[in-house]
């Protein structure tokens, strides 16, 4: 998808470090030379066109709440319906097909541990499969968000 | 009752902890509603803390106290435009996983982490005789040939062909969105 020059700049500049103040959209605005309402119009568009899914906070996941990474090793006959249930399950946010036996990775959040072992064993009962489990130890990237090359782009 | 109205216990005292006693006294109820709403992402308003505080029953001042005491904290780690790389054109996504001796797995994960390709990074237990991986990247590219280079270069320059490694293609996305920790359902 081809951006203009102000949409790749508002991407490029505001991943991390939204201004956090009464009128953010107006700091936005004055700091890559456009109107409040124009960054809005653009931000609105943006998010209409799926190229941003939203405006505002990633909250570390360790600190919010209770996550982890889980996979399932789903017969690919009924691949499409074992996803379907996966997403059902409260606290899915991802998930994703990929290319090995376990063929199935989603993530499950929860405000607490104990809620999450409650969900992940619902969820394993529901599927007659078993869950992989594979909570976090340590992370090493710092989220800044997504260096983009935009000369690379199809 | 309805459960789903019910916050939990941790999830209150998670948000209290972060909050610094100010002059006015601010509602848990309110800092979680304000955390829920926040999981969906500012409202596109001129005044979006503003819009904030009315559906949480707070005012603008707190939801800003609130926000900034949550950054400070490392609560929020970033705060801003929260990109769909798949829309823009970087389709091709690998999942690789790596069984990496458990006293390099720290300096190598810092290491893999500085790499432009890699947006994440994390250390996960083993899980034998199934899962022998301990360390995770993923690597986004605009096709499958261009992870492939980007993961050769990164088996080269940090001397890793002797590393059993898996490399996990996704093909489908079912589902992509934000956490949503606070709450219930």
């Amino acid at each position: 998808m081809r951006l203009d020059h102000k949409d790749r700049q508002l991407i490029d500049r505001f991943q991390h470090n939204l201004p956090v103040c009464e009128r953010p959209f107006l700091a936005m605005a004055e700091e890559v030379g456009l109107a409040e309402e124009e960054v809005i119009g653009r931000l609105e568009a943006l998010q209409a066109r799926e190229v941003i899914s939203r405006v505002g906070p990633v909250f570390e996941h360790r600190r919010a709440g209770a996550s982890l990474l889980a996979a399932v090793a789903a017969p690919e006959e009924q691949i499409d319906l074992i996803a379907a249930c996966i997403n059902h399950a409260p606290g899915v946010n991802h998930n994703y097909a990929r290319e090995h036996a376990y063929n199935l990775w989603f993530v499950m959040t929860a405000p607490d541990e104990e809620t999450l072992d409650e969900r992940l064993d619902e969820l394993e009962h529901q599927l007659r499969l078993p869950i992989l489990r594979l909570p976090m130890v340590e992370g090493y990237h710092i989220d800044l968000g997504f260096d983009i090359d935009w000369e690379s782009l199809p | 009752m309805n459960r789903n109205l019910q916050p939990s216990a941790p999830a209150i005292q998670a948000c209290l902890r972060c909050i610094a006693p100010g002059p006015e006294p601010v509602s848990a109820w309110g800092l979680l509603r304000l955390r829920q709403q926040l999981e969906n992402g500012l409202p596109l308003t001129p005044r979006p803390f503003q819009t904030l505080a009315e559906r949480s029953g707070l005012t603008e001042e707190q939801v800003v106290h609130a926000v900034r005491q949550w950054q400070q904290e490392g609560l929020i780690k970033r705060m801003g435009l929260v990109v769909r790389h798949r829309t823009l054109g970087y389709t091709a996504n690998a999942m690789v996983v790596w069984d990496v001796p458990d006293q390099r797995v720290s300096q190598l994960g810092a290491k893999l982490a500085e790499a432009r390709c890699v947006t994440l990074c994390y250390q996960r237990p083993r899980r034998l005789p199934d899962w022998p991986y301990n360390l995770f990247c993923m690597i986004h590219g605009t096709s499958r040939g261009t992870v492939q280079d980007q993961l050769q270069q990164l088996i080269d320059t940090h001397g890793l062909a002797d590393v059993p490694h898996a490399v996990l293609f996704s093909h489908k996305a079912y589902l992509q969105r934000g956490g949503r920790y606070a709450s219930r359902s």
